[in-house]
């Protein structure tokens, strides 16, 4: 009798998996089946047709995307992997322990939240939307996250291996430099792609930041298109053409991202290898 | 049989009835103490290294040979509420001196750890040079000639010669940490000083080491912390036994092996205790 | 050559005071932690100044509502008259539908990983898992309009009124996007962040609990259940709240299926809103200062909850990792 209520707890169990990857597996599916009949070669290479004619692509929305997330990226990797080095190396000071518990806040205050202090910040200010805007919102997500995993990186770095370094007579920086951010680079090129990927499907921060625009342009300070624009503009549009645009955008983000965090898998490997 | 007892330990004989010759020892402390927070460590020891011998520093763990061997390099101050009071002396210049710089410092007195160190992400030959060019630029030639010399003087060359390129975590634990000694003797420091650098060894990579130790005492001053009393027998020339932080005797390797005077240093070396 | 001792490498060698080169690394270590101060003192800061912007932007409001604006259910921008009652309660109403779905499973998912899947198994489904919270919120968003909707609407929601149509909740029409799509659709984005903060929790129970259980003759669901769970109890409940964390502030899916419309209705049928929702479709078009005032206002009351509720779930899974060694028997 045990055995058997055991038994059926498994059973229920095994149960949530396949009901918790079969979203994954439906949502995928949907996409490629969806999606891939609305690639073409115009899509990436043609601006948008105007609203309900047929034709145009979205590589405005693609370009846009890759400024918009690199932009993000020189803002916020920068300080994100600069404040996760100093919460490893001087972890003992108030100011580490303030950047950490400050981060984990952010880590979970909502990307809306973050798109409306953008607003209020830059595009109330200079009275017009901005790319610019929407990456700082982009980079503020991407912050916490950079941060921590590179302190928690470099914490893995043995003491024995900066106390080596150090008894050679390398000046601190060097050996913080040289030897153990060098050691764990691979982790932190982890984190940080594992971050990009997740700001490029962004949406909500962009929508009165970067806004949306139906013309190409590679000037930060105008609104600009992004793919997750594209994809919501699209999907909550009026047109059966505009939905099979969507169904395209987001399979075209969903590779995106899905490349990105691989390669992340990638470089971490690669970390592996080196350990023997 | 003689109990134990850890109170009213009798002075040490003294450091200076030690040195042979006139001239005085490359590196020796005065007084040092080594704190870490409110414990103490390593209590008043006055000691003496002569140059171009091997010292050995034996006791039972925690009895502070290897926090006193820290304080020589300046790394005891690395570790969390490390600090110190008396003095270490090189060539007679206070090391704890305010004006010296820990890194300049560090460069003459190199030292090998207990787990091998080589940096991961370097080559072997990057290994050796890094000591190098922690300091001064060298020519391209100049360092290729001291990475060969050092690694022949760590019995290390035949071996990696032809992988001087390849990853230094490819070699063998022996091999590693041999590396670690040739990328310690590289910048040609005065002093080489080894904390336990055979436990993490198997039998064979610990007698390779022994023997480069031996055969570098020619170049360098030697102190090679210990809890293998074979080792300090086979590999040094003088010997010092350290128990609840003092030191207890020091005195010519043979002598303390053969005919030590102090009752615990009896006691340890014939395995009683430790 | 006489004062100067000249070292095996031919350099010669001086007093150990540093010399230029070594006050340039000296100087180095100032210039590194420098800049390294500046990245860290940024984070604080940017925290600062986003709630001092929310504040300025949310100013005009607070002090024509106060904190009536609360439990105000009226939201009209033509009156000009804002309540946040009904975004308050959709948003809270949407989040809690999603935990009474995914709890259950992903419990049922990290138990199955942690204590009784094939280890081949077990990275390839939580590598899948890890793969669902990578998808962006927009194309669930994207995918609950075309295919989740659709689906729900010919199938399940029929069910649910054929068979528990006797309770207020699953009365009225079937629209499609409602309250309870949005819910659904919010269980399959929060399920892997339940999942895998539970997975670690579980992770940490110490071996020597399932041990002694099993050595007791326990099956090995009774193990868990009598050993493994309550000591796990108060982390599991952190990765609950923190998955309630995400949900509250999950904008564009629910944005996409939730219906949009501004009133509490009993029937999880029926449409509904949320205050990010509310932010997404309102800012860009609204024109009247109230109106983004308000706007910022819900944007500011959104920032406190979540942080509220995030910082209590990290406190309980901390007080599991941290304690788990010490302080066992408390739990």
């Amino acid at each position: 009798m045990r055995r058997i209520a055991s038994n059926f707890m498994v059973g229920l169990m095994l149960g949530a998996v396949v009901v918790a990857v079969l979203p994954l597996v439906f949502i995928l599916g949907d996409l490629l089946v969806k999606g891939a009949g609305s690639l073409s070669w115009s899509f990436f290479t043609r601006l948008p047709a105007p609203a309900g004619q047929s034709g145009g692509g979205v590589a405005n929305a693609i370009v846009g995307t890759l400024i918009i997330v690199g932009v993000a990226s020189l803002i916020g990797l920068p300080v994100g992997i600069g404040a996760g080095i100093f919460c490893a190396e001087y972890s003992g000071s108030r100011l580490a322990w303030l950047t950490r518990f400050v981060a984990d806040v952010l880590n979970g205050v909502p990307s809306i939240v973050v798109g409306v202090f953008a607003w209020t910040w830059i595009v109330a200010r200079q009275k017009h939307f901005s790319a610019l805007a929407g990456s700082v919102a982009l980079a503020m997500l991407m912050i916490p996250m950079v941060l921590r995993t590179t302190e928690e990186m470099i914490k893995l770095v043995p003491r024995s291996l900066r106390e080596a370094a150090l008894a050679l007579g390398y000046p601190r920086w060097r050996t913080t430099l040289q030897i153990v951010v060098r050691t764990t680079l691979p982790g932190i090129v982890t984190g940080s792609l594992l971050a990009v990927a997740r700001i490029a499907g962004e949406t909500a921060p962009l929508l009165f930041t970067a806004l949306g625009s139906q013309f190409f342009t590679t000037d930060v300070t105008q609104p600009m298109a992004a793919l997750p624009l594209t994809v919501f503009t699209y999907a909550t549009g009026p047109y059966e053409e505009w939905h099979r645009f969507a169904w395209g955008a987001a399979l075209v983000l969903i590779l995106v991202v899905l490349a990105l965090s691989l390669l992340a898998r990638l470089a971490t490997r690669q970390r592996f290898d080196l350990n023997g | 049989m003689t109990p134990l007892t850890t109170s009213a330990l009798p002075s040490p004989v003294p450091a200076a009835s030690l040195t042979t010759t006139s001239e005085p020892p490359r590196l020796r402390t005065d007084k040092l103490t080594a704190m870490y927070g409110k414990s103490t460590a390593v209590s008043g020891v006055t000691l003496g290294f002569p140059a171009n011998q091997v010292h050995a520093l034996i006791g039972p763990s925690g009895c502070g040979k290897s926090t006193f061997l820290r304080c020589l390099n300046r790394t005891h101050e690395l570790s969390d509420g490390g600090w110190i009071t008396g003095r270490v002396l090189l060539d007679e210049e206070d090391v704890y001196d305010a004006r010296v710089s820990a890194m300049v410092l560090r460069r003459r007195i190199g030292m090998v750890f207990q787990r091998p160190t080589p940096f991961p992400t370097m080559s072997v030959y990057d290994n050796v040079a890094a000591g190098l060019r922690a300091g001064v630029r060298l020519r391209r030639g100049e360092t290729d000639e001291i990475v060969e010399r050092a690694l022949r003087q760590a019995a290390l060359w035949d071996e990696v010669k032809d992988r001087l390129r390849g990853s230094a975590m490819a070699l063998s634990g022996g091999q590693q940490q041999r590396l670690c000694i040739a990328r310690t003797i590289a910048p040609a420091p005065e002093v080489v000083l080894l904390d336990e650098p055979t436990s993490a060894l198997d039998p064979q990579g610990t007698q390779r080491i022994e023997e480069v130790v031996v055969e570098l005492k020619g170049d360098f001053t030697i102190v090679i912390v210990t809890h293998n009393m074979q080792q300090a027998a086979r590999t040094s020339d003088t010997t010092t036994f350290f128990y609840l932080g003092t030191m207890v005797e020091t005195g010519a390797t043979r002598q303390i092996f053969t005919a030590p005077r102090n009752e615990q240093t009896e006691a340890y070396i014939t395995g009683r205790f430790g | 050559m006489a004062s100067t001792v000249t070292t095996p490498a031919g350099r010669a060698r001086g007093t150990l005071r540093a010399s230029l080169a070594e006050q340039r690394g000296s100087r180095g270590d100032l210039v590194f932690r420098a800049v390294l101060t500046i990245a860290a003192a940024a984070v604080p800061a940017l925290l600062a100044v986003l709630l001092m912007e929310l504040v300025r932007g949310s100013e005009l409001a607070i002090s024509r509502f106060g904190l009536r604006f609360i439990t105000d259910s009226i939201w009209d921008p033509v009156a000009e008259r804002f309540g946040a009652w009904p975004l308050l309660a959709g948003t809270l109403l949407s989040s809690l539908l999603a935990l009474c779905i995914a709890v259950p499973l992903s419990l049922g998912v990290a138990i199955y990983l942690t204590e009784f899947a094939p280890r081949a198994v077990r990275q390839p489904v939580a590598f899948v898992i890890q793969l669902l919270a990578a998808i962006p919120s927009v194309v669930y968003g994207l995918w609950g309009i075309f295919v989740l909707i659709p689906l729900l609407r010919t199938t399940l929601f029929p069910l649910l009124r054929g068979a528990l149509g006797f309770l207020p909740l699953f009365q009225g029409p079937i629209y499609g996007p409602s309250m309870l799509t949005a819910g659904i659709i919010l269980a399959i984005m929060v399920m892997p962040y339940i999942i895998s903060v539970s997975r670690e929790v579980l992770l940490a129970v110490p071996g020597s609990q399932r041990e002694a259980a099993l050595g007791l003759g326990a099956t090995r669901w009774e193990a868990v259940r009598t050993a493994i769970l309550p000591y796990a109890r108060s982390g599991l409940i952190g990765a609950v709240i923190l998955g309630l964390g995400r949900a509250l502030g999950e904008t564009m899916a629910v944005t996409m299926v939730i219906g949009n419309r501004n009133d509490v209705s009993a029937s999880l049928f029926a449409p509904g809103y949320t205050m990010a929702a509310a932010i997404a479709n309102e800012f860009s078009e609204a024109v009247k200062d109230i109106h983004l005032s308000a706007l910022a206002y819900v944007a500011l009351l959104l920032f406190v909850v979540t942080v509220l509720v995030n910082a209590g779930a990290r406190l309980l899974i901390w007080r599991v990792a941290r304690g788990a060694g010490a302080g066992s028997g408390a739990l």
